[in-house]
C-alpha cells in the first residue's frame, strides 16, 4: 500500500530509519538511483544516492533530533556514473510505514534541479535558484530562448532576476564567448544616455575630448541588455528602433554610420503596454522588442521557493562572512515564509544578509531579523499567519507600507504621537538619537 | 600490485570525488604483502586522487560512485576499476585482493 503511494509519486522519494538505512524507496527514484528496492533495502542512503552534499549523515541526524526539513542542491551519482542536479528534501516523520505510532524515520524526496546552485561548490553564483513551477516553466522558456537570435523582453517585478536572466540567456546563447554589455536606462540623463549607447566623435559636444564608441559597438556580436527600458526618452526610442531594423546607426558628431551585430535584451518592471496606452512608450519600439517576452514571477507566487532561496543564500551569506551561523529558528522560518516579499529575492537575500551579520548564535532568530518584516501588514494569509513579533505591538490597521522609507515615515508618525509631538521621547521610542530623529523627520519632510 | 580504495570510515568511501580519507594496500599472489596504510588528504578532488593513483602506481582502485570522465580516464591509463562496491572496505580489501570483487558488489554486513 505504502510503496503504491510512493510510486504514484512524480519526484524520487525514499524513506529511512534512524539509523538513516533505506526502508522503502519509490520506482522514479530507483530508476534515478540505479538500484532497485529490494538492493537499496537496508543499506545507508548515502551509499545508494551518493550526493554532492557531504556529510548527508550528519544534515539527517540534525532533522531526526530538531525536526526541522531541509533542502539543499547538490549532485546525485547514480548506477551508470551519470551526475545529475538534485534538490534534496529532508523532513522527519513519526510513522515510518505510515501504521506503525512511534515509530520515526525520515522521508527524503529528491527533485530534479534545473539551473539551482549546488551550495556546496560547482557552478559559480551566476545561476538562477528556483524549483517552483512557475521557474521550471522559466527555466524552459529560457532554453529555447538561448537558441534564438531575436530580442527579448524580461518583464517581473524590482528585484525578481530580470539582470541575472539576461546573463544567462547571453552564457547559454551563441554568443556567450562575446561581450555582454549591460546599460541601466533609468541611471543616466537623456543626453549622456544617448552618448552612451551610440558612442560620441571627439568635439561633438562640450566635454567630448576623444572619440567614445559607445555600449552598442562595444557589444558586436555580443549582446547588449538595456535595463529599465521603461526610463528610455521617446526621442531615444525612436534611435533604438531604428538601430534594431537597420542594425546600423550614426554616434553623436559622426556623419559616417556604424554597422553592428547585437543582440538586444531589454528588461523592465513597467507594464509596458500601458506605458503605451498613455503615450510614454513607443508602440513600434514595443513591437519590435516584444518579439519574445519572458515574465519573471515574483518571489510571493513562487511555492516553496522561498525555503529554497532562504537556505541558498544563508549558505551563501555565511560562507563570505566566515559566520558560524548554522541556520534558522522554527519561528523565524515561518514568519520568513510567510512574508509577502515585496522586494522579491533582492530583498530575501538582503534580509538573510541582515540575519547572518546580526545574529550572535548559531540560528537566525526572530530577533535578528530586521523589524520591518513583522510591522508590515503585507504579509500572507494563505495558511501562514504571521502576525507581528511577540514583543512588538500589534501594527494599526494601516494602508499596507510598500517600502522601508514608507515603513519608517509611520513608525516615526506614530512614535511622535505617542509621544505628543516631544521628539526627545518620540526618538526614545523609537531607540534612535535625537539628531538621528530631526534629520530623519527633514528628509521625510514630516515637519 | 598496488590497490587503492576510498574510505569513509569503515566504509569504501559513497564518492570518489568526495572521498578525503584513501587506503593503499600492496598485495601479491592474491595476499596482502603488508598492512595498508591509510592517507589523509588535504581536501576532496577527484583530480587530486587521480594523480595520486598514477604517482603512487596504483594497479586497481575500489571505489562506490565514480564519475564517467574519471572512470574513463583511470581505464586510459590501464587502472582496473571496481565501482559500486557498497560496504566496508575490509571485506571490500579482501575480495579484493583475492580476485573475487566484482563491480557492483553490495557486501551486507
Amino acid at each position: 500500500m505504502l510503496d503504491d503511494i510512493l510510486n504514484a509519486i512524480p519526484h524520487g522519494v525514499m524513506i529511512l530509519d534512524t539509523s538513516l538505512l533505506v526502508r522503502s524507496i519509490n520506482s522514479r527514484l530507483q530508476e534515478m538511483t540505479g538500484y532497485s528496492a529490494r538492493e537499496a533495502r537496508g543499506i545507508g542512503a548515502e551509499f545508494i544516492l551518493r550526493s554532492s552534499i557531504g556529510a548527508g549523515s550528519s544534515l539527517a541526524a540534525k532533522v531526526l533530533e530538531n525536526g526541522e526539513m531541509i533542502c539543499r542542491n547538490g549532485t546525485l551519482l547514480n548506477r551508470r556514473r551519470i551526475s545529475q542536479w538534485v534538490q534534496f528534501t529532508l523532513s522527519r516523520v513519526n510513522s515510518i510505514d505510515g501504521v506503525t505510532q512511534d515509530c520515526p524515520g525520515l522521508v527524503l524526496v529528491v527533485e530534479k534541479a534545473e539551473g539551482a546552485d549546488p551550495g556546496g561548490g560547482g557552478r559559480s553564483s551566476a545561476t538562477l535558484v528556483g524549483h517552483s513551477p512557475q521557474m521550471l516553466d522559466v527555466f524552459e522558456r529560457m532554453a529555447i530562448l538561448a537558441r534564438t537570435d531575436a530580442s527579448v523582453l524580461i518583464t517581473g517585478e524590482t528585484g525578481s532576476g530580470k539582470d541575472r536572466i539576461a546573463e544567462e540567456l547571453h552564457e547559454a546563447s551563441a554568443r556567450s564567448g562575446r561581450a555582454f554589455i549591460k546599460v541601466n536606462c533609468g541611471a543616466l540623463p537623456e543626453a549622456l544616455l544617448e552618448s552612451e549607447l551610440f558612442g560620441h566623435r571627439r568635439g561633438a559636444f562640450t566635454g567630448a575630448v576623444k572619440d567614445h564608441a559607445g555600449m552598442f559597438r562595444l557589444a558586436d556580436h555580443g549582446t547588449l541588455f538595456l535595463t529599465e527600458i521603461g526610463d528610455l526618452s521617446l526621442p531615444l526610442q525612436v534611435k533604438l528602433l531604428s538601430v534594431l531594423d537597420d542594425s546600423c546607426f550614426y554616434p553623436v558628431g559622426s556623419s559616417t554610420s556604424v554597422t553592428v551585430d547585437v543582440r538586444l535584451i531589454a528588461a523592465t518592471h513597467r507594464d509596458l503596454r500601458r506605458e503605451v496606452a498613455e503615450g510614454r512608450f513607443r508602440e513600434d519600439l514595443f513591437f519590435r522588442l516584444n518579439v519574445l517576452q519572458l515574465r519573471v514571477p515574483p518571489l510571493r507566487d513562487r511555492a516553496g521557493d522561498v525555503r529554497l532561496l532562504l537556505d541558498h543564500f544563508l549558505r551563501r551569506s555565511v560562507r563570505l562572512n566566515h559566520s558560524r551561523v548554522e541556520g534558522f529558528d522554527t519561528e523565524a522560518i515561518r514568519r520568513l515564509v510567510g512574508y509577502r516579499w515585496p522586494g522579491n529575492v533582492r530583498e530575501l537575500r538582503n534580509t538573510v544578509e541582515y540575519g547572518v551579520n546580526m545574529c550572535r548564535g548559531t540560528r537566525i532568530g526572530c530577533g535578528d531579523l530586521p523589524d520591518y518584516l513583522f510591522e508590515s501588514l503585507d504579509v500572507r494569509t494563505d495558511g501562514v499567519s504571521s502576525g507581528p513579533r511577540p514583543e512588538l505591538p500589534l501594527p494599526p490597521p494601516a494602508t499596507p507600507a510598500t517600502g522601508w522609507a514608507e515603513l519608517e515615515q509611520q513608525r516615526i508618525l506614530k512614535a511622535l504621537q505617542q509621544a505628543g509631538g516631544r521628539r526627545g521621547r518620540a526618538a526614545e521610542l523609537l531607540g534612535m538619537g535625537r539628531t538621528t530623529l530631526w534629520r530623519k523627520i527633514k528628509d521625510y519632510n514630516l515637519e | 600490485m598496488k590497490l587503492l580504495i576510498p574510505t569513509c570510515g569503515n566504509h569504501v568511501a559513497p564518492r570518489f570525488d568526495n572521498a578525503t580519507e584513501v587506503l593503499i594496500a600492496t598485495c601479491y599472489d592474491r595476499q596482502l604483502l603488508e598492512e595498508p596504510r591509510f592517507i589523509l588528504l588535504a581536501n576532496p578532488s577527484a583530480e587530486g586522487l587521480c594523480d595520486m593513483i598514477l604517482k603512487e602506481q596504483v594497479k586497481c582502485v575500489v571505489c562506490c560512485g565514480i564519475e564517467e570522465e574519471h572512470y574513463r580516464f583511470l581505464k586510459w591509463k590501464k587502472i582496473t576499476v571496481i565501482d559500486s562496491v557498497i560496504g566496508r572496505w575490509k571485506p571490500a580489501l579482501d575480495l579484493a585482493v583475492g580476485g573475487e570483487l566484482s563491480a557492483g558488489d553490495i557486501l551486507r554486513v
